[in-house]
């Protein structure tokens, strides 16, 4: 046991296999029937008719709202193509299709079959005992079927509106994960991260209001508002970095310092906790926007995780990073100028930090003095869970992502599966231990090998 | 102990040893880095288990699964780096998990005499209640050596016990180690130093890449014959010095000071030139390096380089500038452990490797192949952590890292300190080659023969001053180094 978690490949690639496991648990655990009503299954059950009834008369019968006109229309079209007639189209409540169906009785015309869906199909006229009351009315609805797509099961886990969600929920801390990694593998920490996420929604809340008041920014408002916010948590950043590196102060300190002088600051410009709103559209759009149906969030998170990656493996820098978190004598006396390695990646942290904060900020359309409130520990459980040492020197960028990912994964499979939110902190702080605990278990390999 | 046989991942570390060590004797384990002592001793300690083998004691089998129950058979084991604690004091540290108490209460008092009588009994005068961290090296040791025999340990292994330790230190540890074999206890002492074996061991164990080369008196052996049985060939000159031909002064330091660790120091090192700084634990040589290279700062002084004034503020302006540092102390200084073999060879390097701002691995990883061939360093991978190499192979590796720099001073601090007479020739061997390239280098070592071997000029400093030069190495001797390192002659030879 021992010898495989000290294995490369676990050390490696091991939490990715806890994901996947997560993954396969949570798709297990949510396996639910469902009953489709999307063009595709509309046309996939006009194109039956199509193909076995060629001659028949159908009506097709939905509830009301878009998805069911949607699905109402495919179906239709399809039927139009396959020159199948349809005799009505009825999206609306049951006593409308009763009236409809009715008058087709009275017209004495002949219907083979009813298309609806899931809901619909559960309606009085058209269960069996109201067909059973039609055909005696009418003798020409004597023989009429109806058909709904099949259901089938799928994991609500594997949905995809909940695979977005997750994505949507990790955004943003992932962002600052990013940052909290590199200060991480100097061996220092960040706590400050929580209360930047406030301060820089509020500055660029307070700053768009200031600039324009009320009316609608320009995007050059926008733009001065957002750099505003993200420059002045880097300056924060360098700040805490300069307390490290000049004075020596551990960063545990001068950052949980810094955590409340943030959020205090963040309350005193935003003149108390309730939210400053931003009235812009285009503002919007960088947190709640999205491209080819994939949210900004996600795609600002991608974008920032690659650049990362190839910093901290192709890069000089990168490779200073590790070295000053692995021996800062030994780097300095190699020629790595450790100050400013230093203050880089608090610089980051901070300035990320900041970039969370002004999409937090715009995908709620407000800025809120009391944003982001436990993040940072929530920051420093995805870095630890994806593999990164607290003692500094090691970690990599990919392994905090899918740290950040299985707490991700974790908290919405808890959701789904209904466990009370005073549980999933026990689940938490268990997981946060067991990774450190293997984290040690690692480490101690190192060490006697 | 007998047939003891120890495998490691891709390391067959020990092949069937067999060690019997008498009460009242000490044997010297010698060993090239690699050899298996470290390990042969960490099975006496509890750190390994044995694969095979079997250990008696006084005629009884012993299992030795633990520390604890190495320290229960009796056997106590001083290694390099110490196991004290520096906030607390002498006798907290000797009681350290073995405290006397009276009703839940430590006696501070009882624990007092008891370390006093230990300090007696190794004929040792210091204070208990002295902290460690104020303590000399040799005080520490001390100190250790007490703790060992609190638990009435029969057996005592000293892992380089005289590597840190200055002249005198290293007296009054004899001094101890005789102290103690008249008590009868079996002493196993490791030492790269050979002439040490020859004034304290009674016997010679001989180890070899994991194999047993042989146990001889001591008296019985020369000094070549024992580099023979180590290194298993004949070494034809422990300092291979070559004459370089010696150009113009090319390091040139006027008045350089800090503090009182170093104080108005001026010398120069010329082309093609080994110059040896030498003298007592203290008296400022690594602090006059750290001056030059920038780890720390002047107070005042100047540093010119082929005539041009310097401006050194960090190593990073040092290394810019043409010189480099191999430092003293490989594990805190000179390597990242926790880092591969390629990551610690390319840190100062990156500049070189790749375009762009963005590293090649493959030019990284050529370049390294390269060194690896001509210094032989033995690994496995590039990839490899440091942390598992021998203390040869991670110099090798600071050297390599280094020499790919190609910087025009190259300052050596204690380079063969803790590795093995093979490595330490190949080490040799390259500062003649440096030097007949044109390098100007500047070799700190307390090692008298070795400064005396190797050097076309000695300085000796003593108390933060150059208290002498010596021109004429040849006819130098080491006592006349001592007379200037003590401080008791001054002037130029």
């Amino acid at each position: 046991m021992r010898k495989f978690l000290q294995s490369r490949f676990v050390s490696e690639y091991g939490n990715f296999f806890v994901l996947l496991l997560l993954c396969a648990y949570y798709s297990f655990a949510t396996l639910e029937p469902y009953d489709p009503v999307t063009p595709r299954a509309g046309q996939t059950l006009a194109r039956f008719i199509v193909e076995q009834h060629p001659q028949a008369a159908v009506v097709i019968i939905t509830p009301d709202g878009d998805q069911n006109l949607v699905y109402a229309a495919a179906v239709e079209e399809v039927l139009a193509r396959g020159k199948v007639h349809v005799l009505a189209k009825i999206a609306g409540r049951p006593s409308d299709a009763a009236r409809e169906l009715q008058a087709l009785g009275r017209a004495n015309t002949h219907v083979d079959f009813v298309i609806t869906q899931y809901a619909a199909a559960k309606w009085p006229i058209l269960s069996e005992a109201g067909r059973e009351r039609l055909a005696a009315e009418h003798p020409s609805l004597r023989d009429v079927k109806v058909v709904k797509p099949a259901s089938y099961t799928w994991p609500t886990f594997l949905t995809h509106g909940n695979l977005r969600s997750i994505m949507n929920n990790i955004a943003i801390i992932a962002i600052i994960v990013i940052g909290m990694t590199m200060v991480i593998i100097t061996a220092g920490i960040d706590l400050s991260v929580g209360s930047l996420i406030a301060l820089s929604g509020v500055v660029a809340a307070v700053s768009v209001q200031r600039m324009v008041g009320d009316a609608e920014p320009s995007l050059g408002v926008l733009l001065l508002a957002g750099l505003l916010a993200v420059g002045l948590c880097g300056l924060v950043g360098l700040f805490s970095g300069a307390m490290v590196t000049a004075f020596d102060v551990p960063s545990f300190i001068v950052t949980l310092a810094i955590m409340q002088v943030a959020r205090g600051a963040a309350l005193e410009i935003a003149q108390g906790p309730s939210p400053i709103e931003i009235k812009s559209a285009a503002f919007h759009l960088l947190g709640g926007g999205e491209l080819l149906g994939i949210p900004n969030p996600v795609i600002v998170m991608v974008v920032l995780y690659l650049a990362a990656h190839v910093l901290m493996s192709h890069t000089a820098l990168g490779r200073y990073i590790y070295a000053v978190g692995g021996n800062p004598e030994a780097a300095r006396l190699s020629g790595v100028p450790v100050k400013r390695v230093l203050l880089f990646a608090y610089v980051m942290c901070g300035a990320l930090a900041g970039l969370a904060g002004v999409m937090d900020a715009s995908l709620f359309r407000v800025g809120r003095a009391v944003a982001g409130q436990g993040y940072e520990l929530q920051i420093i459980a995805a870095v630890v869970v994806g593999g990164t040492s607290l003692a500094g020197g090691e970690g990599k960028i990919f392994g905090t992502f899918i740290g950040a990912l299985i707490l991700s994964v974790i908290q919405n499979g808890m959701n789904l599966t209904k466990v009370e939110s005073k549980r999933q902190l026990i689940v938490f702080g268990a997981l946060i231990l067991i990774a450190v605990l293997l984290d040690r278990l690692k480490t101690r390999g190192t060490k006697t090998a | 102990m007998r047939g003891i046989h120890k495998s490691f991942p891709g390391v067959y570390a020990l092949k069937g040893i067999d060690l019997d060590l008498h009460g009242g004797e000490v044997l010297a384990l010698l060993g090239e880095n690699g050899a298996g002592k470290s390990t042969l001793i960490k099975t006496l300690g509890g750190a390994h288990l044995p694969d095979r083998g079997t250990i008696e004691i006084d005629g009884r089998p012993v299992t030795i699964s633990s520390p604890h129950a190495s320290q229960h058979a009796g056997i106590g084991i001083i290694y390099q780096e110490f196991n004290l604690v520096p906030a607390l004091t002498a006798r907290e540290n000797i009681f350290l998990g073995q405290e006397r108490t009276t009703g839940g209460f430590i006696s501070a008092r009882d624990e007092r005499q008891r370390a006093d009588a230990l300090f007696r009994r190794i004929g040792i005068s210091l204070a208990p209640e002295a902290r460690c961290r104020d303590l000399t090296v040799g005080q520490q040791q001390a100190v250790e050596i007490a703790k060992a025999l609190l638990l009435d340990a029969r057996i005592l292994v000293m892992d380089e016990p005289s590597a840190a330790l200055t002249l005198k230190d290293v007296e009054r540890l004899f001094a101890v180690i005789r102290e103690l074999k008249s008590q009868g206890i079996g002493i196993i002492y490791i030492s790269h130093r050979l002439d040490e074996i020859f004034e304290i061991a009674d016997r010679v164990m001989v180890l070899r890449d994991g194999e047993h080369v042989g146990t001889e008196l001591a008296a019985a052996l020369t000094r070549e014959r024992m580099i023979e049985m180590m290194v298993g060939r004949k070494l034809e000159d422990e300092f291979p010095k070559q004459p370089a031909e010696r150009g113009e002064a090319r390091l040139v330091v006027r008045n350089l000071c800090r503090g009182r660790a170093v104080r108005n120091v001026s010398f120069s090192v010329c082309r093609g030139e080994i110059v040896g700084l030498t003298g007592l634990v203290g008296a400022g040589r690594t602090e006059t390096a750290r001056l030059i290279f920038g780890a720390d700062r002047l107070d005042a002084g100047t540093i010119k380089l082929d005539g041009r004034v310097l401006t050194i503020r960090s190593p990073r302006d040092a290394i810019a500038a043409g010189i480099c540092l191999l430092t003293e102390d490989r594990k805190a200084q000179g390597l990242v452990l926790g880092q591969t073999v390629r990551e610690n060879f390319g840190l100062p390097n990156l500049s070189r490797f790749g375009a762009f701002g963005f590293l090649s691995a493959a030019q990284e990883r050529s370049a390294l192949t390269r060194y690896v061939d001509n210094l032989q360093i033995k690994i496995a991978r590039q990839e490899q952590r440091t942390s598992t190499l021998s203390g040869g192979n991670q110099q090798k590796v600071v050297l390599a890292k280094w020499l790919e720099q190609d910087s025009e001073v190259i300052i050596f601090d204690e380079p063969t300190r803790g590795i093995d007479v093979g490595a330490k020739y190949e080490i040799y061997l390259l500062m003649n080659r440096l030097a007949a390239q044109g390098k100007a280098i500047l070799m700190i070592s307390s090692e008298l023969p070795e400064v005396l071997g190797m050097s076309d000029r000695i300085l000796v400093m003593h108390q933060g001053e150059i208290a002498g030069e010596i021109t004429d190495v040849d006819r130098a001797t080491q006592e006349d180094v001592m007379r200037l390192a003590v401080g008791e002659a001054a002037g130029t030879r």
